[in-house]
């Protein structure tokens, strides 16, 4: 792996043991961020990247397991850390922010109050530094007069700002990285592309790596780096975005592209494309593709195969039995539509 | 617009909410919808597009005879409201909701759900219910042993498409989706678009399709119209409207699309993030404290619509020459 990277992460597991047995949600994933660098970890509900999310910043539910060859942060190992050395990191060098403003601001302190908090904990007891840096921050995700919000309540402010005051906290102690659970789902369109643009515009200001985690194709498209493309716990494909979305290999990937209207590109009332069938259940004893019960080329083979990616240079791997030229082949027989 | 009867119409509807400002403060008026005349013609499917707070499931709330406007008339085929009943209403018109885990009784199964319209309506022998019931579940394609489930036991996936089948076992003339397809994963949400759009040739349905994706309204609707604070801001055909934009705010919605283009980059709305009140709107244009061409004339005076073909624009841009006078009720 190139020595750039700010966190490193290989084979990593999660197990939650349930009624039924042992729930597998991720089943051994590997990925890493560099400075600067944004990775979307896409997927549909259940695929476990929320989870996967959760196991970096060692916020899993306590009955679940995690297990990793490797779990590298800025030369700390994640998986040997004691709670209390997590808890310095967590906010401080590693920050989070997540889907629902609404939900992960507290209702009964003011936004001041919840900026300064997480300062005073980490970075220097001063008041008055933590409120200059709140000020500083809030003007960065654009929100006007700052100042005079400081004293306000999360119910005070519009979604859109309550998603900006999440972003600033998140940035209050200069992490050198930000993990994004879904932070524009709940939001309207308009305000979805300026959240996102706040996102990308202060990532580069101050070079940190982000992983962006979404169900979204067009935001992954818009804003990443490198793509992961996560199903059943697993990568199915992963690769540098323009790879991906030009020539996706995974039946997955094409999937999930054919599924949404793209305006200029699906006819109106056309049908759109469907991956049939639904997500497997992940309790007890897995093995082969798991996708292979809704894949439209599955064979025997695909139940005894093995994780074993096709590598396609730059980076661009997939997790399909399928050879590179056949695919190749039959997107060029579909006049390049996928 | 077209000459072809609409199947529901609203004229002038105008509703109004008065909402507390706090102990001993009174309430202060808020027009969710000010002024609203839309017609949704039969066979159509009609797009409504806007931010959340902007009106669009007030006026859904509306057109399903669930909340009485203020002002204005809503007319079935023609006919005003105010000479039908609810039920009467529900009978021509039915609603499916965003979220199939609220909008479903968990409490009750799959059968009873789908069937609870036609007890309501006594519509045939209680006999004919299950036949009844077992053929919507064919029509929207789910199996017929989910009847006995409840709503707990399905996916997403399968209880909008119940929710679907309670829409339809009563054979309505228009169905209200509001949302139908937000709160999905992108392969159900293609699923339930197709099916959405099989049935509505199969059946000869209308549709109303609220939503805030633009792709989907794109992709479904023949008529768009663009709702901002309470007003339709731009009406069109759909292809008119999304070649060619008229209103700065559609404009900036049509610009936040995010195509899944790996070459582009998010776009710049160019739209201020100041949101306004919508129980102290702004005077003149409501839109102009966020609109990037805002001219003079936009912070004093409301502008009226302007129409040009089927193409309606509510905008200072495109001059208020032409346009019907109607009344724009801002700031009285």
């Amino acid at each position: 792996m190139a020595s750039g990277n700010i966190l490193e992460v290989e084979n990593l597991r999660v197990d939650i043991p349930v009624a039924s047995g042992m729930l597998h949600p991720v089943r051994g994933i590997d990925f890493s961020v560099s400075r600067g660098e944004t990775l979307c970890i896409v997927g549909e509900s259940g695929c476990g990247k929320s989870l996967t999310s959760l196991a970096v910043m060692g916020l899993l539910p306590k009955t679940a397991r995690r297990t990793a060859a490797r779990m590298d942060f800025l030369g700390h190992d994640i998986r040997t850390l004691r709670e209390r050395e997590m808890a310095r990191l967590r906010g401080g060098s590693i920050s989070m922010i997540f889907q629902e403003p609404m939900t992960s601001l507290n209702p009964s302190y003011t936004i001041g109050n919840q900026l300064a908090e997480v300062y005073l904990r980490h970075v220097e007891q001063s008041r008055a530094a933590a409120r200059d840096r709140a000020v500083f921050l809030l003007e960065k995700v654009g929100i006007s007069s700052a100042g005079s919000r400081l004293g306000q309540y999360p119910h005070q402010l519009s979604g859109g700002q309550r998603q900006r005051v999440m972003i600033a906290m998140a940035l209050m102690c200069g992490p050198e990285l930000i993990i994004a659970d879904e932070p524009t789902t709940a939001l309207d369109v308009t305000i979805q592309a300026q959240i996102l643009h706040v996102l990308a515009d202060l990532q580069h200001e101050f070079e940190m790596g982000m992983i962006l985690i979404t169900h979204d194709l067009g935001i992954v498209a818009r804003v990443a780096d490198k793509v992961q493309v996560m199903y059943a716990g697993k990568t199915v494909e992963e690769g540098p975005c323009e790879a991906v979305f030009d020539a996706p290999m995974h039946p997955y990937t094409q999937g999930l592209l054919r599924c949404i209207p793209i305006p200029g590109k699906t006819q109106r009332g056309e049908r759109l494309g469907s991956v049939p069938g639904i997500v497997p259940n992940l309790v007890g004893e897995l093995s082969g593709c798991m996708f292979r019960n809704r894949c439209e080329y599955a064979s025997e083979a695909c139940a005894e195969m093995r994780d074993e990616p096709t590598r396609m240079g730059d980076g661009h791997a997939y997790t399909c039995l399928r050879a590179p030229e056949e695919i190749a082949g039959e997107r060029q027989g579909a006049g390049g539509t996928l | 617009m077209t000459e072809a009867a609409a199947a529901l119409e609203t004229v002038d509807v105008t509703c109004v909410f008065h909402v507390g400002q706090g102990f001993l403060r009174g309430a202060k008026p808020l027009r969710a919808v000010n002024g609203v005349s839309l017609k949704i013609p039969q066979g159509q499917v009609v797009g409504l597009v806007g931010e959340s707070g902007c009106g669009k499931s007030t006026m859904a709330n509306i057109l399903l005879g669930l909340q009485k406007p203020s002002s204005g008339d809503v007319l079935y085929s023609g006919n005003s409201a105010a000479g039908f009943s609810r039920r009467q209403i529900a009978r021509r018109i039915q609603p499916i909701f965003q979220d199939p885990y609220s909008s479903l009784n968990p409490t009750k199964t799959i059968e009873s759900i789908v069937s609870q319209p036609l007890k309501i309506h006594n519509v045939g022998e209680p006999s004919e219910w299950s036949a009844k019931v077992a053929e919507m579940l064919d029509v929207v394609g789910l199996p017929r042993r989910v009847a006995s489930s409840y709503p707990s036991q399905l996916s997403g996936g399968q209880r909008q498409r119940v929710a679907i089948a309670r829409a339809l076992v009563m054979r309505p003339e228009v169905v209200i989706c509001d949302e139908p397809t937000s709160a999905l994963d992108v392969s159900v949400q293609s699923q339930i678009l197709n099916l959405l759009q099989d049935l509505k040739e199969e059946l000869g349905l209308t549709y109303l399709l609220i939503s805030h994706n633009l792709a989907v309204v794109q992709h479904m609707a023949d008529r768009v119209a663009v709702m901002y604070l309470g007003r339709i801001v731009e009406e069109a055909d759909a292809q008119t409207l999304f070649n060619d934009p008229r209103h700065p705010y559609t404009r900036a919605l049509l610009g936040s699309v995010l195509t899944p283009d790996p070459r582009l980059g998010v776009p710049d709305t160019h739209l201020g993030t100041v949101f306004p009140n919508p129980i102290d709107p702004p005077p003149g244009c409501s839109f102009h404290p966020r609109c990037s061409e805002c001219m003079e004339i936009c912070r004093s005076r409301a502008p009226r619509p302007v129409a040009d073909g089927g193409h309606e624009t509510e905008c200072h841009l495109y001059g208020n020459t032409g346009g019907q006078d109607r009344h724009v009720a801002h700031n009285d």
